[in-house]
């Protein structure tokens, strides 16, 4: 009789999910995630599907900044190419969405492959203004050549469609979601049990023992660049097709800020991690205006005093994240757990 | 003998200072060739020369007859010259088989597409990339912490890790800072089997920097002492143990070996 739970090769040894239990839970959650639509509201199915998208830029951003240590602060610009290319490619050239999405992470992988480039040379704070750069550059960019883009107006994009079938509803566009965000999940998952992730990770710990392991630290670079880009390329088309409209002020450096919140928030170097800090990130606006609307009810002329506090909370949070959780929300849920397994014996 | 490595009048300036002046010698095909000298006295620097970290500005360094200075160090790895460093330089929060498997970085083919697919070809590969892993793990009795976080093992152990990563590669040659540095008698000498067992099992050849004389005496075929970035000996250890220079500027005046 087996009193444990024993591999018996290595293929099985290096599954995702090693523990059947753990296979079970995760089977559980996204199969309800997938049946979300049938008892909540079109609201929270909008809000949800900010969320996918917010958690594809997010894993996109973690592969880069929390997996192989390239600080980026320039999602935001990425995810305009992203969303933009999308524009051009449906609205001026009318070509299809299934088409457009891949093209629009390409471009997105090419352009985040460049400004990858003097990672090489350059590393933290230097690398972050490096591309801090991007961001300004990209922006620029989008605003001066407006016969392409729209300029300041912006541009007006389409749901997708499938034959006579439109993502028009908020149900059939985060299904569309989701079912992206899982691709995206199960790619990086095995992302870092092989060969390519390996090679991030000892980048990101020690570069010098990197080199000397026959890892080409530019090629690996680079590569980390474009593949985090084509993915926050990714979210920035599907973003795009969700709001149906682009323009400048939707990319701006707080959009940055924003995701480089999610990962820290969430657990840098996790994918899981980087998914909770964008759904945390995504609501935390919106649990803060409902404690605001809550507490006008008691005091109506502290409104607008308690709005500009939104700003203000959403700074403290991360602070607080800093400070005492580092590890993130990953780190909380790992240690509830660690907990929970020993309980109610403490060793 | 065949003479796997040769290291021709290679200098090395920082600045004003010479860490290493015109330095000779080879390397024979499966010895156990050992690098000695005082602290400060240019041993790393001249290993960080033969991996491809540090650009000698004088001299040119043969591996199999051929001119490796223009390599960059990753080129270096994939001819099958492999390195642990002195002060470890593990991946800390990964297991020891990713550490492991990690050496064998340049013998994997599956790019960032397989790698992420992962279902077929890249599975394949890592099995039989585990397989070849496990030997290793075998081989310096790694067993029970192979799933262990390198960062959470003792620095013993952590010192084995990393000649293990080194020796995940299946190099010809395996450069090995100080492996036994910070150990007590019972570790140095498992380490020391190792040493030996790498040459007789694996037939790869040894490159060691160790300050224990009778360590380094009692294993190395040959060996080159070093004082202030200059060679002052090189030969058997019996011949440098005569050499006059040698006890006058590194063992000192009374001569206890």
């Amino acid at each position: 009789m087996e009193c444990g739970n024993y591999k018996t090769n290595y293929s099985k040894d290096m599954h995702l999910f090693r523990i059947p239990r753990v296979k079970l839970r995760i089977f559980i959650i996204v199969l309800l995630l997938f049946l979300l639509p049938l008892f909540t509201s079109n609201y929270v199915i909008g809000l949800a599907t900010l969320c996918a998208i917010a958690s594809i830029g997010a894993i996109g951003l973690n592969i880069l900044t929390g997996f192989t240590g390239q600080i980026s602060v320039g999602v935001g610009a990425f995810l305009a190419i992203g969303g933009y290319t999308s524009a051009i490619l449906t609205s001026i050239l009318g070509w299809s969405f299934w088409i457009s999405l891949p093209l629009a992470g390409l471009v997105t992988a090419i352009v985040g492959g460049i400004f990858g480039i003097p990672s090489l040379r350059l590393k933290g704070l230097y690398l972050a203004i490096a591309t801090l750069a991007a961001q300004f550059i990209v922006l620029w960019a989008i605003g001066r050549f407006s016969g392409l883009t729209g300029g300041g107006e912006g541009m007006v994009l389409q749901r997708p469609s499938i034959g006579s079938f439109t993502f028009s509803s908020q149900t059939s566009y985060y299904y569309l979601c989701l079912v992206i965000l899982l691709l995206v999940t199960i790619y990086t998952l095995n992302l870092f049990r092989a060969k390519t992730g390996r090679a991030f990770l000892a980048v990101h710990h020690r570069d010098v023992a990197a080199q000397i392991m026959g890892i080409h630290l530019l090629k690996y670079k680079v590569v980390a660049f474009a593949l985090s880009s084509f993915i926050v390329g990714i979210g920035g088309a599907l973003l795009a097709h969700y709001t149906m409209i682009v323009t400048v002020e939707l990319y701006s450096i707080d959009v940055s800020i924003q995701y480089l919140a999610m990962i820290l928030v969430g657990g840098l170097g996790s994918v899981f991690g980087s998914i909770l800090g964008a759904i945390f990130i995504t609501l935390l606006p919106v649990a803060l205006g409902y404690m605001i609307e809550f507490l006008t009810v008691y005091m109506p002329n502290a409104y607008s005093l308690l709005n500009s506090f939104q700003e203000f909370v959403f700074g403290l949070v991360i602070i607080l994240f800093l400070i005492f959780e580092p590890g993130g929300l990953i780190h909380i849920w790992n240690n509830i757990k660690t907990y929970l397994r020993l309980w109610p014996f403490s060793y | 003998m065949n003479k796997i490595m040769e290291i021709k009048n290679i200098s090395l300036q920082f600045g004003g200072v010479k860490a290493l002046n015109d330095v000779s010698f080879h390397i024979n095909e499966g010895e156990i060739f050992s690098i000695i000298g005082p602290n400060g006295a240019g041993k790393t620097s001249m290993l960080n020369c033969i991996s491809g970290l540090y650009k000698p500005s004088e001299g040119e360094i043969h591996y199999k007859g051929k001119n490796i200075l223009p390599m960059k160090p990753h080129q270096r790895t994939k001819l099958g010259i492999a390195r642990a460093f002195q002060n470890i330089a593990l991946f800390g929060s990964m297991s020891v088989l990713d550490n492991l498997k990690l050496g064998r970085h340049t013998l994997m083919k599956s790019g960032f597409i397989k790698s992420g697919i992962y279902w077929g070809a890249a599975e394949k590969e890592e099995v039989q990339h585990r397989r070849k892993v496990e030997e290793v793990i075998d081989f310096l009795q790694l067993q029970d912490i192979r799933h262990t976080p390198v960062d959470k093992l003792p620095y013993g152990l952590q010192k084995r890790v990393e000649v293990g990563r080194a020796l995940a590669l299946d190099p010809e040659l395996i450069l090995l800072d100080e492996p036994m540095a910070g150990m007590n008698a019972s570790e140095k000498e498992e380490m020391s089997r190792f040493i030996l067992d790498m040459l007789e099992l694996k037939n790869i050849t040894v490159v060691l920097i160790e300050h224990d004389l009778e360590v380094v005496m009692g294993l190395s075929n040959h060996l080159v002492v070093l004082d202030f970035g200059k060679q002052i000996g090189f030969g058997t250890p019996k011949e440098v143990q005569q050499n006059p220079d040698v006890i006058k500027a590194y063992i000192g005046e009374e001569l206890t070996i």
